[in-house]
C-alpha cells in the first residue's frame, strides 16, 4: 500500500522521555489543537509508568483484576477516545503518538493503521526480527505472539494516540488484562533477542522508518525532559 | 438545518460503530464541535458539526452499526 515516497511533509519529533499518561494525553490534546492551525505534523515519543487504557468499546471483562487490586498496585486506568480494547503501557515499551494531518496521507484510516504497522515491521527487521501482520487482528506479531499494538483517535482528520512497541517491557504486567480483548501472549524485542535493547537506538530507527513510510521531512528533533522517570 | 453524516473513512471501510455521543438532543453546539464518535477497525473517529446551533435530533445509539453516508443527527442552525 506504500507508494512512491516524497519527503515533503514537515514533521517535528519530540521525545517526552518517561512521562505519566495523563500528562502525555494533555500534551497530545494541545498538539492536536496546534496542528489544526498549521500544516506541520508532530511525532511524540515516550514511555509511561505502568498504566491501563481502555478504548470506548472495551469489554469490561478484559480487565482481569478487581479495581481494588489495581488501586493497591497504584496503577491508574484511563478511558480514552481511541479504537481498540484495553491495553497496558509500562516502562520499556516505546510509545509513539503521531499527531498527523491525515489529509496529507489520503484520509484513509485503514491505510494509516497499515503504515503504522509497516513502520514497526521495518524497525524490527533492522534488529533481525521477522515480524508480520496476521489476517484477523491488527498489530504486529512475531509468530503467534503480539509485539506491538495500534490504536488511534482522530479529530478533524488529525490523528492522536498511535503505536506501542514492547522493547524491554516487563511482560508479566500483561497478566492483569486480556490485551486488546484477545487471548494472546505478548512478546518483546528483549524476549525475542534474549537481551536488553538500547531504547535510544530504537527511537532513532523509528524516526528513520517514519520518514521512509510516511515521506516525512523531519525539521526539528526536540528532547523535552517533561517525564517523571520510570525508575 | 444541517445534517451530520458518517463521512468516507477510507478505502474498503463501509461501516462503523457508534462509540460515544458527545451531546444530547437540545444541546447548544458551536461550529466544529464534536458531536459523535464512531469506531472502525482500531480507529476512533470524531465527527464534528459544520454549523452552530441546537441539536434537533440524534438518530443513533451507542453500539449501533451505521453505514457511510447515514445521517447521525440534525442541527437547527443558529442565525
Amino acid at each position: 500500500m506504500t507508494s512512491t515516497v516524497q519527503f515533503d511533509k514537515l514533521c517535528h519529533v519530540i521525545d517526552l522521555g518517561c512521562i505519566e499518561y495523563s500528562k502525555a494525553l494533555k500534551i497530545q490534546e494541545n498538539y492536536v489543537e496546534q496542528c489544526l492551525q498549521n500544516e506541520e505534523n508532530i511525532l511524540l515519543l515516550c514511555e509511561h509508568p505502568p498504566v491501563l487504557t481502555r478504548g470506548r468499546l472495551t469489554d469490561g471483562r478484559n480487565l482481569l483484576l478487581s479495581q481494588k487490586k489495581l488501586q493497591d498496585k497504584g496503577i491508574a486506568m484511563h478511558d480514552i477516545s481511541r479504537g481498540g480494547d484495553i491495553t497496558l503501557h509500562a516502562p520499556g515499551q516505546l510509545i509513539i503518538y503521531p499527531i498527523f494531518h491525515l489529509g496529507q496521507f489520503g484520509k484513509d484510516l485503514k491505510r494509516y493503521l497499515y503504515n503504522l504497522e509497516q513502520v514497526t515491521i521495518e524497525v524490527l527487521k533492522d534488529f533481525g526480527i521477522v515480524a508480520t501482520r496476521i489476517s484477523k487482528h491488527r498489530g504486529v506479531w512475531v509468530k503467534s505472539k503480539k509485539i506491538a499494538s495500534v490504536g488511534i483517535g482522530v479529530r478533524k482528520w488529525i490523528s492522536f494516540h498511535g503505536l506501542a512497541i514492547n522493547v524491554n517491557t516487563d511482560l508479566n504486567l500483561f497478566s492483569m488484562i486480556k490485551p486488546c480483548g484477545l487471548n494472546v501472549d505478548m512478546t518483546s524485542v528483549k524476549e525475542v533477542l534474549e537481551k536488553e535493547i538500547d531504547m535510544q537506538l530504537v527511537k532513532e530507527k523509528i524516526i528513520n522508518k517514519f520518514c521512509h513510510v510516511f515521506g516525512l521531512d523531519i525539521k526539528i528533533f526536540l528532547s523535552e525532559a517533561k517525564g517523571v522517570g520510570c525508575d | 438545518m444541517t445534517e451530520i453524516c458518517l463521512p468516507e473513512l477510507g478505502e474498503g471501510i463501509e461501516s462503523a460503530t457508534i462509540a460515544f455521543l458527545h451531546h444530547q438532543r437540545g444541546d447548544l453546539v458551536k461550529k466544529d464541535e464534536d458531536i459523535v464518535e464512531v469506531v472502525t477497525d482500531k480507529a476512533a473517529f470524531n465527527i464534528p458539526t459544520d454549523a452552530a446551533g441546537t441539536i434537533q435530533e440524534i438518530f443513533v445509539k451507542e453500539g449501533q452499526e451505521i453505514k457511510i453516508g447515514d445521517v447521525l443527527a440534525t442541527i437547527h442552525n443558529s442565525d
